[in-house]
């Protein structure tokens, strides 16, 4: 059977800590223990990036990331992008760029645009593929979040 | 009272002069950029279960016994359900919208791989999934049919014993009780003399199509959740597009009068047909009922393959034409893979059946539409009920034929276009419908009179078009409420449920018209059946039309109540009165808030006005056996595509470079939300055309996972996609509006199908055009482009 740990980490720039099963997966307690609903189980193998969450800054699809791996780590979901009022320069360009429809898979594309930009703050059109190409949107909003990272790489 | 310009200003400085035509991005934007947007997915409730299904692992047979023992005694299991304990609870429990024939857990039968046969309960859903191998079922096999052809013969394996139509609809009431058959439904029209068409024709072409089965996949897998109320009642919370609907059938399972019954959603993670109707909510009801507690059953990606597809289908389209082009006579026979389960197959086989001669004036005509029962995942609707399935062969066939007659395929189809005034081959008449701007639109905006350039080498570029119809669903009906606030502010009910096509933002746009008021300053309650008046359902591009129409007018239901009441305080009959700004405002330049009429007749900020608007489509049942009717629809959808596309004659593979998409829209209410409603539809189509398709052994789905199941990601959205709208006003559509949801679908396949016959000779048949089957038409017609015969069809 399954074993709980006690883990400790650091939560959206919080101090938090939670009694996880190991098999447990980190979207999975940020939805049971801190009632972070964000990051979104869809697909559940890591094909879809609806379960985006920033692990030590690097992207990692949360269902199936086991939580337990999450002990003393810094960990940013979407939640912690903005303070809910003014929002990140990310979040607002989707938002003036209609890169979303139906918004269930919109969290993971923020937050990949968002390491993505870390990591290369000028991207090509097909860098900016490459890299998003990890993330499906079944409303297809694919040209509209195009542009949308277009305008932050024009901006920066 | 002061005048209107000293009132206004200042206090609505930069209102906007009209709601209707703007491109106001999505109400809720912030709500899902930031991660908090309500969807059932992330419902808790105290005490809540968590339900994992186990399946049959068999196709076809009798249940015998199911063993429950083992996942019973597993640590953490609370109970697990199977079909004779929904028995305690609801005597009959069959459910469906056109029959009454899907139990909510398997009895006596499994009609599919998938087919639901116990539950497990569990507060840790990591433990009721533990236990579901551990369950047993003994099942008597019986021999399974697959193919919609065989299954359609006599004497093949017949997977309902009994036809059960449920009566929701008058039109299937004629199946009542047959047996021994899996046709649940069969639509025919016959318009002219189709025999006497095909003998003064000059040629003849018969050709027979197929496209695949698919599956919706919302990125939010379905979800429902069900509890007991403290006085028995239960609320079903559910991600559904058809709430109104949910509670009928909960409360018609249970024997309860609707009230007892409360059915509320929150935004969808997509839809497109998947969210119809009822999935899971009778067996979450179920459930509750026998464990009294809270029940919560959410599908994984894979569990979606069994639960609602993309109807496969086999059309054999025979076209007789003149010389010149002209279409004389059509022949139409569609089989519909319907699968398990009839749930709205039957209404997808007659509604799209009818449309299956295309946008075209033909005198003479013979559909017929077969929805075939097999031992397949059940089929329902899918973004265009039907419609591309039906799109792919006729627009397939329409450029084979102006191939073979030395025809411009957009002369071709222009020649025999269907133009108001004529009569569709339903004998209604169409009025409204911009189908040749739509064409010429597309001609324009593909440049096709420009020279194209044809690369030559192994890769080798083409072009083609496609135009298809769609009829509203009818008849429906929608019912909204406004309701005026104290304080002038407004709230709009309505059981349109906003999956992402931005129904919340458009309805908000319509009232705020209506009421003088910003969208921005509207609120759009969610659906909610305790609180929200019904509606038909959110599916088929109905919701613009039917509860656009049903908002405006509430929106004016209210705002003669209000000028009503405060045409005393501003001395001016009715008719003088309009409403800006939160304003009522006379001709004379006499203004007052509408905060100040409550103040004045409650004395106080207190009071309502309720506005009520209901809306049901103009319709006329066809007669049974011609399919003819006055008034099919109350109207109609016309989409058309345009691809460029380049073959790799060395591997078969396929890209499109180019995709155009045109669509009459009526009045675009918001621009911006019609753009991205035809691009999201195309491009969900491409993957449809390109490759999506559920494949099987044994009845078994091998590929139902996104890692095997590919839907369209970065990469397969063309270099170029643009889209274009004709905005011919509906003369009862809400400020002129159509439908949009649905029309960027309808023409995706057969435009790819024909720019590749265009680029390298060869036509492909069946969808999807995978590498593979280019590659193999490429070799069988020995690889040279002048060569255009292909290999499925034969004429005369």
């Amino acid at each position: 059977m399954n074993t709980t740990r006690h883990i400790n980490l650091t939560l959206n720039s919080h101090q938090v800590e939670a009694d996880v099963d190991s098999s447990e997966t980190l979207e999975g307690v940020l939805r049971r223990c801190f009632d972070l609903y964000g990051a979104r189980e869809s697909c559940g193998q890591g094909l879809c990036g609806c379960c985006t969450v920033l692990v030590n800054g690097a992207a990692v699809p949360g269902c199936l990331h086991l939580a337990a791996l999450a002990d003393g780590a810094e960990i940013t979901t979407i939640e912690g992008l903005s303070d809910g009022e003014k929002l990140d320069p990310v979040q607002e360009a989707f938002v003036e760029n209609a890169a979303f429809q139906c918004g269930f898979c919109t969290s993971g594309f923020v937050l990949m645009t968002k390491q993505l930009l870390a990591d290369n703050p000028r991207p090509t059109d097909d860098e900016i593929k490459h890299y998003l190409s990890g993330n499906l949107c079944r409303c297809a909003a694919y040209p509209e979040i195009l542009n949308a990272v277009r305008r932050l790489t024009r901006d920066a | 009272m002061t005048s209107v310009e000293e009132q206004l200003q200042g206090v609505v400085e930069g209102l906007r002069t009209g709601q209707i035509g703007r491109s106001i991005n999505r109400l809720e934007s912030k709500a899902k950029v930031t991660g908090t947007a309500e969807y059932i997915h992330n419902l808790k409730i105290p005490g809540m279960l968590h339900g994992k299904i186990f399946r049959s692992p068999v196709p076809h047979g009798y249940l015998r016994s199911v063993d429950t023992s083992a996942a019973e005694a597993m640590p953490g299991v609370y109970a697990v359900i199977t079909g004779k304990d929904i028995l305690g609870v609801m005597p009959d429990p069959y459910y469906g919208p056109a029959f009454h024939d899907q139990p909510v857990l398997a009895i006596d039968k499994v009609r599919f791989v998938g087919d639901p046969i116990a539950v497990v309960l569990a507060e840790d859903p990591r433990i009721a999934e533990e236990a579901v191998p551990l369950i047993v079922a003994e099942i008597e096999e019986l021999e399974a049919v697959f193919d919609e052809l065989e299954a359609a013969k006599p004497g093949a394996p017949v997977v309902h014993d009994e036809i059960r139509p449920a009566g929701t609809f008058v039109d299937l009431k004629h199946l009542a009780g047959r047996s021994g058959t899996n046709l649940a439904m069969d639509y025919r029209l016959r318009r002219g003399d189709v025999d006497q068409g095909f003998e003064e024709a000059d040629r003849v072409f018969e050709h027979t199509f197929r496209t695949q089965q698919g599956m919706h996949t919302p990125m939010e897998p379905v979800v429902s959740a069900a509890e007991l109320t403290g006085t028995g009642r239960l609320v079903i919370h559910s991600s559904t597009q058809s709430p109104s609907f949910v509670r009928m059938e909960i409360a018609r399972l249970l024997g309860w009068s609707e009230n007892q019954v409360r059915v509320r959603t929150a935004l969808l993670g997509g839809g497109f047909g998947a969210k119809l109707y009822i999935k899971l909510e009778a067996l979450v009801a179920a459930c509750t009922l026998l464990v009294r507690r809270p029940v919560k059953i959410a599908l994984s990606m894979a569990e979606q393959f069994y639960l609602i597809t993309k109807h496969a289908t086999t059309t054999h389209m025979k076209t007789g034409v003149k010389e010149d082009g002209t279409i004389v006579a059509r022949r139409v026979e569609t089989w519909w893979n319907g699968g398990a389960y009839a749930d709205i197959g039957p209404r997808v086989t007659q509604k799209s059946g009818f449309t299956a001669a295309g946008p075209y004036d033909i005198e003479n005509v013979s559909l017929d539409s077969y929805a075939v029962y097999t031992n397949r995942p059940t089929s329902g609707a899918l973004r265009g009920f039907g419609i591309p399935q039906l799109v792919w062969p006729y627009e397939c066939q329409a450029d084979i034929i102006a191939r073979e007659l030395g025809m411009d395929p957009f002369a071709f189809r222009r020649k025999n276009l269907l133009r108001n005034g004529r009569p569709h081959a339903t004998g209604t008449v169409i009025q409204d419908t911009a189908f040749p701007e739509v064409l010429d639109e597309l001609e324009k905006q593909m440049e096709w009179s420009k020279t194209f350039e044809r690369d030559e080498g192994t890769i080798r570029r083409g072009r083609g078009i496609g135009i298809g119809v769609k009829a509203a669903i009818t008849p429906t009906t929608s019912v909204a409420i406004v309701n005026l606030y104290g304080d002038g502010s407004c709230g709009v009910y309505t059981s349109t449920t906003d999956m992402g096509q931005g129904s919340d933002t458009v309805t908000a746009q319509i009232a705020g018209e209506v009421l003088g008021l910003e969208t921005e300053d509207v609120l759009v309650i969610h659906p909610d059946t305790d609180v929200t008046p019904y509606d038909m359902a959110t599916l088929g591009s109905r919701s613009t039309y039917h509860m656009g129409n049903a908002v405006k007018l509430a929106a004016e239901n209210a705002r003669d109540q209000l000028f009503e009441m405060a045409k005393d305080l501003l001395d001016e009959p009715k008719e003088e009165l309009e409403l800006r700004g939160g304003f009522i405002v006379s001709q004379d330049g006499e203004s007052i808030a509408v905060r100040d009429v409550f103040q004045a007749v409650y004395g106080q900020q207190a009071g309502n006005i309720v506005g009520v608007g209901s809306f049901r489509g103009k319709y006329q049942p066809p007669d049974h056996d011609t399919g003819q009717s006055e008034q099919i629809t109350p109207f109609w959808m016309v989409g058309a595509t345009g691809a460029e596309v380049e073959v790799d004659t060395e591997t078969g593979r396929v890209s499109v470079t180019n995709l155009v998409n045109v669509a009459d829209v009526g009045t675009a209410l918001n621009p911006s939300v019609v753009a991205r409603q035809l691009s999201g539809a195309a491009i969900m189509q491409l993957g449809f055309t390109m490759s999506e398709e559920m494949f099987y052994i044994d009845g078994q789905v091998i590929n139902a996972s996104l890692a095997d199941y590919k839907i369209p990601g970065f990469f397969d959205v063309p270099p170029d996609i643009s889209n274009h709208v004709i905005e011919m006003p509906h003369r009862e559509g809400p400020f002129g509006a159509k439908g949009v949801g649905e029309s960027g679908t309808f023409a995706v396949s057969p435009a790819i199908a024909n720019a590749i016959e265009d680029a390298v000779g060869v036509r492909v048949y069946d969808s999807p055009l995978t590498p593979e089957k280019v590659f193999s038409a490429l070799r069988a017609a020995g690889h040279r482009r002048s060569d255009p015969e292909g290999s499925g069809g034969k004429e005369r």
